[in-house]
């Protein structure tokens, strides 16, 4: 059933008439060309997906657009603010903290929001934060160490 | 460096039949210098058989000097998170003598990239490198040859450095690349010999540099196949079987009919709907209707080892030495172990995706793929096109580890393209994924070996079942030996293929257990004891760099500390593990501490990049030999996606250590593989350590270590 949706995303006020029970990720993906958010399991199972709404990560790939009426939303191509990385992007560059990038907008947004509940987490609290997010390319320890340095900023 | 006789006759002006579209990239910018080359003109190709054999022997260009300031450098690798990118660039501004920033990369087209075999097998700086850094050298002396013409003085009295050419008495009477460009398109071909850079002499090869594509990938603006957009393109899922011997016996697609905005295809055994929207096209896809017929599984993940080794047909001797029969008299100590490894996935976070256009009678095809040049072939085959019609750009690949080697899906957009006349994307599922996988074999291995009481090896008889001999070449000092390859006709109930250092990870678990059992039983300390049978220099230094960096103390196993080492060599390099680990006897349960691993791979071009593959290669390897495992019954695979297939995760990550051996006498040798390969050694080994129990099967899973313990 197609409905009017009112959201904000990346900071500009977007309506849309779409099904209220497709997915996020495809909306974004598709209707809207935003393709940094990634596709990787479809199960909430690997993280590739992840967006903010309302500054929570959330797994895109299994979240309807009805529930996306009247929030924010921000995906990874509005992390930058006027061209200016920030600085989880800046530090995951820094610290190469990523191989082929397929996972990475998706690490850096649950890596967001993680920092925003916890600002200075501990090593074993990132582990625990980012453990449903998959890597196959094995950039683990440098994704930790990427979010360590950010939050000692 | 520049032989004179290289300069002055030796340049031709290009006039040529080029494909169209090569001669339309080299003719759209205004003002660039472009040096062509065919075949003949790298001789660094010369014996590469395998960088040969198919390359056209056309004309082809690998760098293009804009007015800019900006050089393009083009390859026909692909990148896959492997970091070519960099060190390819690495490379080429070192030998044109320009800053790294200057140079772009483009990679994996096969309309204007070089053809290229694939990228697998860490081959691409042992093998490309050369290649390109000849062509960056070749490059540099052609515009030497221009500015000798520009600035009139002879070429002699010039050198290049940094972008400008100037004269060597007289830096004033100078021109950079750059300006050489301005204004004018300047074609020329090269031959000749030049010299590469000594060790001695790099300036940007041999230095640590981080990715040149991070920006674009933390800011999600990297392109990948499943992100490229077309006007009217559609999105395709195709019904798949339940599973590999699976037959179609009906098909209802009345569900599916008057779906609005879906189109049906039903051609031979392609059935797919597409839809302006992927979603749709998924939920379209469910409400077709199908019975199948499947024969009775001969066998499943439990008994598939007795299934391989009942179906060994071929015995092959592949490598020999002394008499296994003598060794067999003079051993004190004698023992015979089974090995197990089973099927694993390359479980790439990007599926395997591609979208096909076709306008006219010329198709391009964006491919997730490790093998653009052999995509384009088959493509052109499966939909009857002429080879040189067929256009395969490689974006960013999410992944590749050998799994995207094989491109069916490629085929599949193209197909589905040609019959609705719309651009097609096909990107699969995560079930699709795990289903039309081409998994790292499952195989046996039997090894019997004995020691002297004082712990030397008198015989080492190796056989491994269906898993080749990649990585099993002995590098330890041993009188008898004899390694034995059995298999033949596929016995798998699916398709199996190249993964990460294919046969290398299962050759050398049971190699480097069945060393330190036989040192364990010796009283001899694992280390120590392979010390004591290698003579080899790279090898040791390997295994003496990795023991020194971990802060190693010699003692018998089992120790209790839970240390173990292995090593192994592949693609050229060698490497050495050192891990510490922590079992829980109630649950099974191992939590990895700490991996040391000291690489040996000749010279290095990238420091930075090497060391990331290692962690990469470890972090991955974690998965193969602790959790990953693939359930099935014959051709029905039950792992469709990662809630039961777990792949490593944060919480397995130890600490990581990684030492590379310095080596100036070896050329650059391969860095993708080599540090996976003795992931399940180490941790079997160091689980031993830890609790006196031995797992023989990978992946070492709590139950096995569970299973080991009560074995005693
Ligand atoms: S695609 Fe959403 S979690 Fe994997
Ligand atoms: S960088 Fe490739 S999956 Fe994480």
């Amino acid at each position: 059933m197609k409905e009017t949706i009112n959201f904000k995303l990346n900071g500009k006020s977007t309506r849309l008439t779409v099904d209220g029970e497709r997915m996020l990720l495809w909306v974004l993906r598709t209707d809207l060309d935003l393709t940094g958010t990634k596709f990787g399991c479809g199960i909430s199972a690997c993280g590739a997906c992840t967006v903010l709404v309302d500054n929570e990560a959330v797994r895109s790939c299994q979240f309807p657009m009805k529930y996306v009426n009247g929030k924010e939303v921000i995906t990874i191509e509005g992390l930058a603010k006027n061209g200016d990385l920030h600085p989880l992007q800046k530090a995951f560059r820094e610290h190469d903290a990523l191989q082929c990038g397929f996972c990475t907008p998706g690490m850096i947004l649950t890596a967001y929001s993680l920092l925003l509940k916890n600002p200075n987490p501990s090593r074993d609290e990132i582990i625990d934060g980012m453990n449903d997010n998959l890597c196959r390319c094995g950039a683990h320890n440098r994704i930790i160490q990427a979010i360590e340095t950010t939050s000692k900023k | 460096m520049i032989e004179d006789k290289y300069i002055g006759e030796e340049f031709i002006d290009i006039i040529s039949s080029q494909p169209f579209n090569r001669r339309e990239f080299m003719k759209k910018t205004g003002g660039a210098i472009i040096v062509l080359f065919t075949l003949g003109d790298i001789s660094a190709l010369e014996g590469m058989e395998p960088q040969r054999r198919g390359r056209p022997e056309d004309i082809n260009a690998y760098f293009r000097i804009e007015a800019t300031g900006r050089i393009t450098c083009l390859v026909g690798k692909v990148e896959l998170g492997q970091g070519a990118i960099t060190a390819l660039a690495q490379m080429a501004a070192d030998e044109l003598d320009v800053s790294m920033e200057s140079i772009d990369m483009v990679m994996g087209d096969t309309d204007i990239c070089p053809w290229d075999s694939g990228t697998w097998g860490s081959q691409t700086i042992r093998f490309t490198g050369p290649v390109l850094r000849e062509a960056a050298a070749k490059t540099r002396a052609v515009l030497i040859e221009i500015a000798a013409e520009q600035l009139k003085v002879p070429i002699e009295r010039l050198t290049a450095k940094n972008g400008v050419i100037f004269e060597e008495s007289n830096s004033d009477n100078r021109i950079t690349y750059s300006q050489l460009a301005k204004g004018k398109i300047i074609e020329r071909r090269v031959k000749g010999k030049v010299d590469l850079k000594n060790v001695s002499e790099f300036n940007i090869m041999g230095k640590p540099f981080l990715r040149v594509d991070s920006h674009e990938k933390v800011t999600g603006k990297a392109k990948y196949a499943g992100d490229i957009r077309l006007p009217g393109m559609l999105y395709a899922k195709i019904l798949r079987p339940p599973s590999h011997d699976a037959k179609l016996k009906s098909v209802d697609v009345s569900g599916v009919k008057n779906l609005e905005g879906v189109t049906l295809v039903q051609e031979d055994d392609l059935i797919a709907v597409l839809h302006n929207n992927p979603d749709n096209a998924e939920a379209a896809l469910s409400k077709i209707k199908t019975q199948y017929d499947s024969p009775e599984a001969q066998f499943d993940d439990k008994t598939i080892h007795e299934h391989l080794l009942n179906s060994a047909e071929s015995r092959r001797v592949v490598d020999e030495k002394g008499d296994i029969k003598n060794g067999e008299k003079l051993a004190d100590i004698s023992t015979e172990e089974t090995y197990f490894d089973n099927y694993f996935a390359h479980a790439t976070i990007e599926t395997h995706t591609a979208l096909a256009n076709i306008e006219g009678d010329k198709a391009t095809v964006w491919v997730s793929t490790q093998g653009p040049f052999v995509i384009k072939d088959q493509i052109a085959e499966a939909i009857g096109f002429p080879s040189e019609k067929v256009r395969v750009i490689t974006p960013f690949v999410g992944g590749g580890f050998g799994g995207k080697s094989p491109g069916r899906q490629a085929l599949e957009a193209a197909k589905l393209a040609k019959i609705t006349g719309k651009p097609v994307q096909v990107a699969w599922t995560r079930a699709e994924e795990f289903f039309y996988d081409t998994y790292r074999p499952a195989a046996v291995i039997k090894i019997k070996s004995g020691t002297t009481k004082s712990g030397d090896i008198t015989f080492f008889d190796y056989n491994v079942y269906y898993a080749g001999t990649r990585g099993a070449e002995l590098f330890y000092e041993i009188p008898n030996y004899a390694l034995v390859s059995l298999g033949g006709r596929s016995a798998h109930p699916f398709a199996t293929g190249a993964w990460r250092a294919p046969g290398n990870s299962t050759n050398t678990f049971a190699r480097e257990c069945q060393i330190d059992i036989m040192a364990s039983k010796a009283g001899i300390d694992p280390v120590e004891f392979r010390l004591k049978h290698i003579k080899d220099k790279r090898v040791r230094n390997a295994l003496e760099a990795a023991a020194d960096k971990f802060g190693w103390s010699p003692k018998k196993t089992p120790s209790g500390r839970g240390w173990g080492v292995a090593m192994g060599t592949d693609v050229g390099s060698y490497v050495a593990h050192i891990a510490e680990v922590e079992v829980d006897k109630n649950t099974g349960r191992v939590q990895v501490k700490r991996i040391v691993c000291a690489q040996e791979m000749g010279i290095v071009i990238n420091p930075q990049g090497a060391t990331i593959q290692i962690e990469g290669c470890i972090n991955m390897g974690l998965g193969y030999a602790l959790t990953e495992e693939m359930r099935y019954r014959g051709g029905e695979i039950f792992n469709t996606n990662f809630d039961t297939y777990e792949i490593t995760r944060f919480s397995m990550t130890p600490k990581i250590e990684t030492v590379i051996v310095d080596n100036k006498e070896t050329s650059p040798q391969g860095g993708g593989e080599p540090a996976i390969i003795c992931m399940g050694g180490v941790i079997a080994n160091a689980v031993y350590d830890a609790i006196g129990a031995r797992v023989f099967q990978l992946p070492i899973t709590p139950e096995r270590i569970k299973e080991a313990m009560k074995r005693g």
